[in-house]
């Protein structure tokens, strides 16, 4: 019983990789133990928590629910790469410190990942589209007041920087 | 003037490193190690006939597979009882592995390591395991009947009955002018937080080393417990609390199964070694809480002021009972809230189930107990006819009364005794922040619309901040860092910002020149852990009292630089000066290098502190009660615990049609004495209410009849999304000081959860016009309840 490999090649915030996995390698652990970016966190692994969201060509995704062979060939963004290359924090990651948005910071990531698709799509979201953005992922620390307190304040940061 | 830190929003400065996904998490170390996988038992009760795992030995990668006959030593008895009570007269723990029997679905059978997870899996599918089923005991009301029983051993699968009184209840009901009984139920939840348990272990034969990460709550416990286990000198074991994905009460048990197995393992094979848990794991293999059937007996005069209570309860505790009577103990003694009762007894049982074990979960017993007593006052009110806050407040214990004696033991051992508190004050913010005198009027005007709406409130009071004891160490090293460290461990409640705050303020420094470290026990090797709402009581008074040690040294040592009065001296910015005299100072590192007498120079700031540069050659380099450096030292040990305070309404609308159950507003108002950090506080309520909010609506282990735990998943698990808590949660604090710690801290971590399931009960009843007896409850229960109800009227009614 030996796992057959797959050579892939990953393009994960600019950077290619290439790696040999098996065909039944989850994105999420393939990222975090193929490639040691362990920002991604895996909370569930059946696709609830939305603590391992990372953008596939800048669409959120479920890494738990992929095969790092799909992958193949694709553009991921993770968590670490979020930041401007000069180590400054994303208007998201900046908003999240500012509110208090973040206690134990394990389902962070995968919030972080998500808003910053969202606000993409949706620079100026009212408090209910806010809401809505946050739907699909689980915190246990927070109640979510200040996560969605920083959505707002990621949405200002970012129209102030514009 | 530096400004003062503590009481002020400080930003947190573990958030910079976590926002950029460079926190640590346990499963985020260990890129080397070979993985591990358990086989779990698929049965509630059953006898194990024979475990084959010859169809494994094939699978790739496989390393070693272990089963009971594998353990050796002490890792061969069942794991700790921690907490021994006298009551606990039939106690029973797990083996790390089942030796011949399992009693509950998830109880560890086998471990195996291989190369990786998926390979480690594979190879726990090909063992094959005979047994014969048991009759399974599910629930409270099957434990009590005790048809069958968990353990042969233990009759009536009850591990201990406990009685506690003060004056004599029944009589005091039997002559009062007024009195109910209520039957009230609480189901199980669990802490569920979105890391699972996880631990590392790297055997260092050369040294004979172990060091050991694991998501703990308490490093100094797991270092004990794996010592004595492994037979390793504790000076030999090392524990390590990495980035913790939350906590909330599972992970204070220990050592789990996995922390002695997992370093048997690596010590065995020479090899690093890791598990990581996954959520169906935590589901069915770590701990829950809540499980409760509660019957209150209670006797008042016509004013509702409560003349005598008697309350009994059964208690799950799941399978075996690893953590003693706590959550029980601490729901007996705080169902007493902020109310003087005269004649109070209260009687438990704490059962055995065939299901996961029970130990605490944020709120620990309160939430249950909180239901019992509001329900109670709720009933009081609509009995008389009386306002429902109008009723708790003839109950509340007046502030000229503090310290007020309960007459019970805690959960510490100790004397219940509340410290301080004012819970008419309290009260009257709530009422005011909830605009609670127009509540009748604003539901009659809701009701004439058609509109079901309700309005709760319920009060608690919060022991917090146990002992035995907590300690800091805080150094300054010779650039004038500020290095600070404390046993217990860290879940997300920011405490490397919040104790920087106290270190800050106590010896003049800036905060970003101090640095905090948590659970380490290389770090600091005497700690109990965090729970109980105690970090910041008790670590944060012992780094107040270190730092303030350290104060004093430094003092000392630029009064005889600066040939001053220490009297004379203060700190800011880091610089010790002499007051009102410009010039006159040294650099806190200065003075650590002065602190330190050296022979050898190794830089340029080592120079100063050299022979032939500093000291009195007539005088001992270091006096005889003195030591080098500078640092201080120091413990918080408190004869009890400081007891918090809070009051929370919820206003909800009930849909006529679908029951369904939606948040209107969420008021709180909260006491945790002196607020080090406003901002962090705050984010502690608001998860707290989520948590509750979940209690009280949503969540719910949904057993079946076998054991099977039903919805272990978070597809079926409802934990509540942002979708499920209110838009906004509306706080006011009173802060009432404690004055048995230094700063005057109360706990406040778990405050928020423990009257969620009682308000919801009290908000739902009013909007309902029936009383809710039994939490959580969903829409369709509720739609059910309203059935019942009507059709109860209807026999009611004459034909």
């Amino acid at each position: 019983m030996t796992d057959e490999l797959h050579p892939i090649t990953l393009r994960v915030n600019g950077i290619p990789h290439q790696v040999n996995v098996p065909a039944r390698r989850l994105l999420s652990d393939c990222l975090r133990h193929d490639l040691g970016l362990t920002g991604t966190h895996v909370g569930c692994e059946h696709g609830v928590c939305g603590a391992c969201t990372v953008l596939v060509g800048g669409v959120p995704m479920r890494s738990c629910l992929l095969l790092a062979v799909s992958m193949d060939g694709e553009q991921l963004t993770t968590v670490e790469g979020l930041a401007a290359a000069d180590g400054t924090l994303s208007p998201v990651q900046q908003a999240f410190a500012e509110c208090h948005a973040l206690q134990c910071g394990f389902c962070t990531p995968g919030f972080l990942t998500t808003i910053t698709a969202a606000l993409v799509e949706q620079p100026d979201p009212s408090r209910d589209q806010a809401r809505e953005i946050v739907g699909g992922n689980l915190c246990r620390c927070t109640g979510y007041q200040n996560i969605v307190e920083a959505v707002l304040r990621a949405a200002e940061l970012m129209k102030d920087e514009a | 003037m530096t400004t003062r830190l503590i009481g002020e929003p400080v930003q947190r400065v573990e958030d910079p490193r976590l926002v950029r996904g460079d926190g640590r998490y346990l499963d985020d170390l260990g890129s080397d190690a070979v993985e591990v996988a358990v086989l779990r038992s698929p049965h509630a009760h059953a006898k194990i006939l024979d475990i084959d795992v010859t169809g494994a030995l094939d699978v790739d990668g496989l390393l070693a597979i272990y089963t009971y006959d594998d353990l050796t030593g002490p890792l061969a008895d069942p794991l700790p009882l921690l907490i021994p009570h006298p009551a606990l007269t039939h106690g029973r723990t797990q083996y790390a592995l089942a030796r011949d029997e399992v009693n509950y679905v998830g109880e560890a059978i086998a471990l195996v390591v291989a190369e990786n997870r998926y390979l480690a899996e594979d190879a726990v599918e090909r063992i094959v395991v005979s047994y014969e089923p048991l009759p399974a005991v599910v629930g409270v009301a099957a434990a009590r009947d005790a048809a069958n029983l968990v353990h042969d051993d233990v009759p009536g699968n009850v591990a201990a009955n406990l009685v506690q009184q003060v004056g004599d209840a029944a009589a005091a009901i039997a002559a009062a002018p007024h009195r109910l009984s209520l039957d009230l139920s609480v189901e199980r939840s669990a802490s569920m937080p979105l890391e699972g348990r996880g631990v590392l272990a790297r055997w260092d034969a050369d040294a004979g080393r172990l060091r050991l990460w694991t998501s703990t709550q308490t490093a100094t416990g797991v270092r004990a417990a794996v010592s004595v286990k492994l037979g390793i000198d504790i000076e030999q074991v090392e524990v390590i609390t990495p980035d913790v994905g939350g906590g909330f009460g599972v992970k204070i048990v220990h050592p789990w199964p996995e922390e002695v197995l997992v370093p048997m393992a690596a010590r065995a094979l020479g090899r690093p070694v890791k598990f990581t848990e996954d959520r169906r794991e935590h589901f069915v293999s770590a701990a829950h809480e809540r499980g409760q059937l509660q019957h209150v007996e209670v006797g008042f005069d016509d004013d509702g002021r409560v003349l005598g209570l008697s309350f009994r309860f059964w208690h799950d505790h799941g399978a075996y009972i690893p953590y003693g009577l706590i959550v029980p103990i601490i729901t007996s003694t705080q169902a007493l809230g902020p109310y003087k009762i005269p004649n109070y007894r209260v009687e438990f049982d704490s059962l055995y189930t065939n299901t996961v074990i029970v130990t605490p979960y944020r709120g620990a017993g309160r939430p249950q107990g909180v239901f019992a007593m509001e329900r109670t006052m709720d009933a009081i009110a609509a009995e008389l006819g009386l306002d429902r806050a109008e009723v708790r407040a003839r109950n509340f214990i007046q502030p000229a009364e503090m310290p007020y004696d309960q007459g019970l033991i805690f959960q510490d051992g100790r004397p219940l005794v509340y410290d301080s508190g004012d819970y008419p004050a309290s009260l009257d913010k709530l009422k005011r922040l909830v605009d609670w005198d127009s509540w009748t009027s604003y539901q009659a005007a809701a009701r004439a619309e058609g509109r079901r709406v309700g309005l709760g409130i319920a009060c608690y009071v919060e022991g917090t901040g146990v002992g035995p004891y907590e300690g800091g160490h805080v150094r300054v090293d010779t650039t004038g860092r500020i290095e600070v460290a404390t046993g217990l461990t860290s879940q997300g409640q920011g405490h490397q910002t919040a104790f920087a705050q106290i270190v800050a303020d106590e010896l003049g420094v800036p905060l970003s020149d101090i640095t905090v470290v948590t659970g380490d026990t290389r770090r600091f090797p005497y700690a109990v852990g965090t729970f109980a709402s105690r970090a910041a009581v008790m670590s944060g008074s012992a780094i107040a009292l270190a730092a303030r040690a350290t104060k004093a040294k430094a003092l000392r040592l630029a009064a005889e630089a600066l040939e001053a009065d220490p009297a004379d001296l203060e700190i800011v910015d880091g610089m010790v000066r002499v007051a009102g005299v410009p010039g006159a100072e040294l650099s806190l590192g200065t003075v650590a290098v002065l602190a330190n007498p050296l022979r050898y120079a190794f830089d340029e700031a080592s120079k100063a502190a050299t022979q032939f540069a500093v000291g009195d050659p007539d005088a001992p380099p270091v006096a005889e009660d003195d030591e080098p450096g500078l640092e201080g030292r120091d413990y918080y040990s408190p004869a009890r615990s400081t007891f918090a305070s809070g009051m929370h309404a919820v206003l909800v609308e009930t849909d006529p049609e679908t029951a369904e159950i939606r948040i209107l507003r969420y008021c709180v108002v909260h006491d945790c004495g002196t607020l080090i950090n406003p901002m962090i506080v705050q984010g502690q309520v608001h998860g707290g209410v989520a948590q509750g909010v979940g209690g009280a609506l949503y969540e719910r282990m949904a057993y079946d009849e076998a054991g099977q735990l039903q919805n272990a998943s978070f597809m079926d698990f409802l934990m509540p999304y942002v979708s499920e808590v209110p838009d906004s949660i509306e706080i006011d604090h009173l802060e009432t000081p404690s004055p048995l710690n230094p700063l005057g801290i109360k706990g406040a971590g778990e405050a928020g959860v423990i009257p969620s399931a009682a308000v919801f009960a009290s908000a739902i009843s009013d909007a309902e016009g029936f009383s809710i007896t039994a939490m959580p409850i969903s829409p369709s229960e509720l739609f059910h309840l309203r059935l019942q109800h009507v059709q109860q009227h209807h026999e009611g009614e004459p034909s």
